[in-house]
């Protein structure tokens, strides 16, 4: 099927949110470099947090395939307003605890959403997601050992997962806010959609989270985090972008 | 609450409260795991160092990153260093072997060719 403008707008929203919810979470959790719990936990973390800028910068490299600038410009000079990533990624990495939850659903979110890319009739998005499979696979396994084990880790570890769950699940939610494109990315055969996609999620998280042992959240009296898609944001991811872009702005022309 | 500095090496370090600099006591690393990594398939696991963790899995977890990060690996090993039963290095002599004794080295098997052919055919895998 031909693409209408429809659908390459459409392709365009999708890219930048998953870009920009790459870099941003990938930024997040590089804070925790030199500050892990331990030193493997710190290699392994940073590790990840490096894999999501590299996924990010594949996805900025479609969009500048289909017009947009080049992933540096993209990346390091907008403001947050122009910046599509979900609340759940902006917020300060806080206490391990939240870092976990947060790497545990987001994780498991990226991991479907690329598993539902894979079959993309858009060819360069589909061999994107099937090339990150085994990195986000492993990202997914770690998270799920972690929050298996520090359910199991005794009374202060099982509250304060469970009270970040908690805190977390709307936050959470708000990843899958529909775009202005949905219909046509599903016509399309380019996405099946942020319902589908939070559907599925659901199916998997929350079942992990009852077998680890969690009192599971519950969706019908959850609040989604809604805005982060179409510019909203919380006052964290200005000053994060302030940091991130401040060598750029020294001199944007130089070369790296 | 809106974070003073996006550093957290200085939010969260606290570095200019000496109250807070605490001491490491004996037992407060987690146990050791022994790292095995396989490169191919049907190859033998090779020992590649080892890692601190609380359980196995976490082990597994661990030495993925540590000792796998760059790839070539098809599957890994972990075991509790305290499972790995060692000789003491004063039985050393134990692996002293006489000079005299060259008749129990293969080199003069008749088959030598074929066995020398063979460790080339499989070295280049």
């Amino acid at each position: 099927m031909e693409f209408t403008e429809k659908h390459v707008e459409g392709l365009k929203e999708l890219l930048y949110k998953m870009a920009d919810d790459l870099l941003i979470i990938g930024h997040r959790n590089s804070e925790w470099t030199g500050l892990g719990p331990m030193l493997e936990e710190d290699i392994a973390f940073s590790s990840m947090a490096q894999d999501k800028v590299g996924q990010s910068l594949a996805l900025f490299e479609l969009l500048h395939e289909l017009g947009e600038s080049d992933p540096d410009t993209v990346a390091f000079t907008r403001n947050d307003h122009q910046f599509h990533c979900s609340q759940l990624v902006e917020l300060p990495i806080g206490e391990y605890d939240f870092s976990m939850v947060r790497h545990f659903f987001f994780d498991h979110a990226e991991a479907i959403r690329f598993e539902m890319l894979a079959d993309s009739v858009f060819e360069p998005l589909s061999m994107v997601a099937r090339k990150f499979k085994g990195e986000i696979k492993y990202h997914t396994m770690h998270a799920d050992i972690f929050m298996q084990k520090l359910a199991a880790g005794g009374e202060e570890s099982f509250s304060r997962m469970q009270n970040s769950i908690n805190e977390t699940f709307g936050l959470a939610l708000g990843m899958f806010e529909p775009g202005k494109y949905e219909e046509a990315l599903i016509e399309s055969g380019i996405f099946g959609g942020e319902a589908e996609l939070q559907r599925r999620w659901l199916d998997k998280v929350l079942p992990l989270l009852e077998s680890f042992g969690y009192v599971v959240p519950k969706v019908e009296s959850t609040e989604p985090a809604f805005g982060g898609r179409h510019g909203i944001h919380t006052p964290h991811l200005q000053p994060l972008l302030d940091e991130m872009t401040e060598v750029f702005s020294i001199d944007p022309g130089a070369d790296w | 609450m809106i974070v003073k500095s996006l550093d957290p090496r200085i939010e969260r370090a606290a570095l200019d409260d000496e109250s807070k600099i605490g001491e490491l006591n004996v037992h407060e690393h987690f146990e050791t795991y022994e790292v095995f990594q396989q490169v191919k398939r049907g190859t033998h696991h090779q020992h590649v160092g080892n890692v601190h963790a609380p359980n196995a899995e976490m082990a597994m977890l661990f030495a993925k990153e540590q000792y796998c990060r760059r790839g070539a690996a098809v599957n890994l090993w972990v075991v509790a260093t305290s499972n790995v039963f060692v000789t003491e290095y004063v039985d050393a002599d134990i692996f002293e072997t006489t000079e005299d004794k060259l008749y129990r080295d293969p080199n003069s098997y008749k088959v030598m060719d074929r066995i020398n052919a063979y460790k080339a055919r499989t070295s280049k895998v």
